[in-house]
């Protein structure tokens, strides 16, 4: 009961709104402590723990390019282009945005978004872009709102689309043996054709790369197998097809209505000011 | 070959940089601050590999007590007005997504080719880490051709990392250190505790019941530990395999596959998922720390809905 103390540490920290660092650290020498380490044992497994989790902060190099596209103008640009469509709403730039980043994941593309290199110097300024171009200067909380939208959208559609990408891997693989069974050749060389054409997809789409894309598939495949369970990758992923969808359909949903709000937030503004 | 290890002195050394420019930006009132916290941060990267663990432990905790005793501040000078950088924007036109769109396209470029091409038979980068590694080429990549084609001072890039990294302030270390507590969460054994409360005062003798102890306990556990890859093997040894499977027969594909989609929806609702829900709060520069939260909460409940609804049509079909 007492290694709970770490929790009740985050929960509380959060509540009373104490540096989230602070809180953490704190949580985690508690937790080692509580868990009958000495003080410096728990601070060696605390800095232990840290740099091997340093993988984590390398997305920062993507900043210095950022920093300077954005001083160069990348933002109003990306506002720019956005503005020369008419058809462009809000709703509608999230939409495609949604769509394109779920299916990218589906196809193990996880690296094709994300909030520094996609949403703050493109998708985020587009998605203001739109909503300028039909309503005119916005307020800052109807920013503030499609901001944070538009984070939103690449979250849900990366964690709902990476999921089924071995089932889309397993169905290129089943589409590419039919091909070549359209090719009239002998048996074996079909045999050893289709086997090179396996072998080649597989270290393609199966590669250790991917595999932090599908990270959680092997994760439940290796705690499965551990507890005497045998299931493979593809019924895994064949499985989260459904949720993927109704992943689409319930967020895709309400961004459908999020031009309705805004337009709401924007008639309510006035009044305010 | 390209290792890990070149990618954080890479890192490193953009920190470090980071850190010195800080240190001479007298409009910064607190940049005494900022120079002692990424310059730590810096040392991390550079040396973190060959120093002890209680060595690195004794810098994390400087650091934190920097960023939580006295803060870290930022500076007044904007890079450009606005003014300025809708006529650069006007300037350049389309081009300027060129070094942009770079990154993520050689970033995919590299996972693939990465892995056939080899010299003397030795992969050119750690194949384990070939994801990563063609992340931080790619940036290089960019940032040579946007030096290239904008021709600004050699150290623009470094001043505007430190101006966006500010921006960020603290949070840019949060998903790292929650990384880290993740990792003494579990040398304490707080999973099996958790699961053992479950199991012990919910009636749990209703098949669907079960499903939907099962998906919601997975949703808050990935809520508190802030990763739903922590909160799978406790809930799924704890009421997954002996209540859905063993008990009610179930089928172990389909509990684990929409279980895991579960812990996701927690993802959503936590602020402990610091890197997807706190970090684009101060990159997109929202006042309110939860906003992208917010707007998360109501797709993720009604998901989670979804997947205790679906997860009971389809786990006990056979």
């Amino acid at each position: 009961m007492l290694s709970l103390i770490g929790i009740v540490i985050v929960i509380i920290g959060f509540v009373l709104r104490i540096n989230p660092l602070l809180v953490v650290t704190i949580a985690g020498l508690a937790t080692g402590m509580a868990s009958g380490l000495g003080p410096l044992e728990v601070v060696a497994a605390f800095g232990k723990a840290f740099i091997t989790s340093r993988y984590v902060a390398i997305v920062w190099l993507v900043l210095p390019v950022i920093g300077l596209l954005e001083h160069a103008g990348l933002k109003e640009r990306a506002r720019a282009v956005v503005s020369g469509l008419r058809a462009a709403t809000t709703s509608r730039v999230l939409l495609a945005y949604f769509a394109i980043r779920q299916i990218t994941a589906a196809l193990g593309l996880t690296s094709l978004g994300g909030h520094p290199q996609m949403v703050r110097p493109l998708i985020a300024p587009m998605a203001e872009g739109a909503a300028e171009n039909q309503y005119g200067e916005l307020p800052q909380s109807v920013r503030y709102k499609i901001r944070a939208n538009a984070a939103a959208v690449d979250n849900i559609a990366l964690f709902f689309g990476e999921d089924i990408f071995i089932a889309i891997g397993s169905i290129l693989l089943i589409k590419g043996f039919l091909d070549q069974n359209g090719i009239h050749v002998e048996p074996t060389q079909l045999a050893i054709r289709a086997n090179a054409a396996a072998v080649d997809n597989i270290a393609l789409f199966f590669g250790e790369d991917i595999f932090i894309a599908i990270g959680s598939i092997l994760l439940i495949k290796g705690f499965l197998d551990q507890n005497g369970i045998h299931v493979e990758p593809t019924q895994l992923a064949i499985w989260a097809i459904p949720t993927a969808i109704c992943a689409f359909v319930i967020h895709c949903a309400r961004l459908l209505l999020l031009d309705r709000q805004l337009r709401a937030d924007l008639a309510r503004e006035p009044e305010k000011a | 070959m390209i290792i890990l290890e070149h990618i954080y002195w890479l890192s490193g050394l953009m920190f470090a940089g980071v850190a010195i420019v800080n240190w001479r930006d007298r409009s910064n009132p607190r940049r005494f601050n900022n120079t002692a916290f990424w310059g730590v941060y810096a040392v991390t990267f550079l040396v973190g590999s060959r120093l002890p663990d209680l060595a690195n432990g004794f810098l994390i905790i400087a650091m934190v007590l920097v960023a939580s005793i006295r803060g870290l501040g930022q500076g007044k000078q904007e890079s450009a007005t606005r003014e300025e950088r809708e006529a650069s924007a006007r300037r350049w036109g389309n081009k300027l997504f060129i070094p942009a769109l770079t990154i993520p396209l050689i970033t995919v470029l590299g996972t693939v080719l990465f892995k056939r091409i080899a010299i003397n038979g030795m992969p050119v980068v750690d194949l384990k880490q070939v994801t990563v590694i063609s992340l931080a080429i790619a940036t290089i990549v960019a940032l040579v051709t946007g030096m290239i084609m904008l021709r600004p001072p050699l150290l623009a890039p470094i001043r505007e990392a430190r101006r966006l990294l500010d921006a960020v302030g603290w949070a840019a270390v949060l998903p790292q250190m929650l990384a880290a507590l993740g990792a003494l969460f579990a040398i304490a054994g707080v999973g099996n505790v958790v699961s053992g409360l479950a199991q012990r005062w919910i009636p749990l003798d209703n098949p669907f019941v079960v499903v939907a102890t099962y998906a919601v306990g997975m949703a808050v556990f990935t809520m508190i530990m802030g990763n739903a890859f922590a909160a799978f093997p406790v809930m799924t040894a704890g009421i997954g395999l002996p209540l859905i499977v063993q008990k009610f027969g179930g089928d172990p594909a389909i509990m684990a596959a929409i279980g895991m989609l579960s812990g996701f929806c927690g993802t959503l609702m936590t602020p402990m998922a610091a890197n997807f829900n706190i970090v684009p709060t101060a990159l997109l520069e929202l006042p309110d720390e939860n906003a992208v939260i917010k707007v998360q909460i109501p797709t993720a409940l009604m998901l989670l809905g979804a997947n205790i609804l679906l997860m009971n049509f389809l786990v006990f079909r056979h």
